[in-house]
């Protein structure tokens, strides 16, 4: 049944070279735990996109019940956390996996460091690597500041006064992530807007490119 | 899952891919495919035992490793792919599963003051939705039938929902200020509206009127 089915759309369109060119990695015998258990530290890479797709699976969820602005945003997480079946499970997913993709990025880039994987011809990818690794970052301030708790309010106006100790530009910063002059309503909105559509388009942008270079450059050689 | 052995199994090094991409011809070079690797495993084996393994069939029934790889990894991965999303939907459909609470009757107004000439009163009900509670108002038309029984209708017009009036052009009948919708005073459509007027559930107790949830007209058939 699938098989037909596949079958007939591969005369039609010719499908089988699209993912056969992204199933066909080339894994050498040093990243391969099999061979040599402690190629397991070249698992840090596809874990940390693991934890990022559960990441956003799970704040597409959220979504549902979620509402960004100061009356409800706090309610209507103890209605989801609280009330809903499976709430718990759902946003300790997000909660626990945002703590969980800092770390594992943390310890992919120690491996690339380590194994000087970041060398020429592959110095490109290590920038579009920091870049998502700010990315995230930005994604765990603007994430932690949605729930609108004491430590959500705090953590915000702290992140916020920090930004304006920049020189220069440090007022301006500020001004534009609260949306004004206060932790409020409109830095609120901001934030739900930075976190759900500006950072993780800029974070799948980034990681397409990150692994199009994988591909194109292939893994790093044996120490 | 059996898709992806198929191909892979094409021997890609050769050149066979690009002269037939079509999946009939990589399924038939996997058969070729399956025969070497059997064959190379026959070879392998035949440095330890020559004799023996010449003559046996080549096609056996067994499950091949790639196959019980495959159906491993697969069902590893089907596992906590669903491990992850389940409870996620189960998460989205709650609402789906949640109880209906039952309707509750809210005290309207003294069953003394009700007349035979419909008379519109207000009462409010409390409303939970979500993690917003409210208390909206609702209206009722309420009056007594010929046989003195309390009845009560709902004043959106089963036009296009308007809110209808009693006796607003001096007919004695329900009017609905948008369509010229009209009704009885049972609440029969007699104009524009498809349908008679809802009514709502009464119980009558310790001389008050209480309303219940919203049915269909029982009036009028």
């Amino acid at each position: 049944m699938f098989k037909s089915v596949y079958n007939w759309i591969d005369e039609r369109l010719d499908i089988t070279p699209l993912w056969r060119d992204v199933a066909d990695h080339e894994v050498p015998e040093h990243v391969n735990p099999a061979h040599h258990f402690s190629a397991f530290v070249y698992c840090f890479g596809g874990l940390t996109f693991f934890i990022t797709v559960i990441q956003i699976l799970s704040g597409m969820f959220l979504t549902m019940y979620y509402v960004p602005d100061i009356i409800n945003a706090y309610a209507s997480v103890d209605y989801l956390q609280h009330k809903v079946a499976f709430g718990q499970i759902v946003r300790g997913m997000h909660h626990f996996g945002a703590s969980l993709v800092i770390v594992m990025m943390f310890l992919h880039t120690l491996r690339v460091f380590f194994t000087g994987s970041y060398k020429a011809p592959r110095e490109m990818n290590w920038v579009v690597g920091m870049l998502i690794f700010f990315i995230m970052l930005g994604l765990g301030f603007t994430g932690y500041l949605l729930p609108w708790d004491n430590k959500a309010y705090y953590a915000t106006k702290v992140g916020v006064q920090i930004a304006e100790s920049v020189p220069v530009i440090g007022p301006y910063l500020a001004s534009f992530l609260y949306g004004g002059d206060i932790v409020g309503a409109q830095t609120l909105t901001r934030f739900f807007a930075i976190h759900v559509f500006f950072l993780p388009g800029a974070l799948i942008a980034m990681l397409a490119a990150h692994f199009i270079m994988i591909r194109k450059q292939g893994i790093s050689g044996p120490l | 899952m059996q898709i992806s052995s198929h191909i892979l199994d094409a021997p890609k090094h050769l050149g066979y891919y690009k002269l037939c991409p079509s999946s009939s011809c990589v399924f038939a070079l996997r058969q070729d495919a399956r025969y070497g690797w059997q064959r190379g495993l026959e070879q392998k084996m035949s440095n330890h035992e020559q004799h023996e393994t010449a003559h046996r069939p080549v096609q056996r029934k067994e499950m091949s490793r790639r196959q019980f790889l495959s159906y491993t990894l697969g069902g590893t991965t089907a596992f906590m792919m669903g491990g992850a999303v389940l409870p996620m939907v189960r998460f989205a459909v709650d609402p789906l599963l949640v109880k209906k609470g039952e309707g509750t009757y809210v005290k309207v107004v003294e069953e003394s003051k009700i007349t035979d000439e419909p008379q519109e009163f207000k009462f409010k009900i409390h409303q939970i939705d979500g993690w917003y509670v409210s208390d909206p108002e609702l209206a009722a038309w309420i009056s007594k039938d010929a046989n003195g029984k309390i009845f009560a209708l709902s004043p959106v017009c089963k036009h296009l929902g308007c809110t209808i009036g009693w006796n607003t052009k001096g007919q004695n009948e329900y009017d609905c200020p948008c369509h010229d919708a009209r009704y009885t005073k049972d609440g029969k459509n007699l104009a524009v509206a498809p349908n008679p007027l809802d009514e709502y559930e009464v119980k009558l107790e310790n001389g008050f009127v209480y309303l219940g949830p919203v049915m269909p007209n029982t009036r009028t058939s």
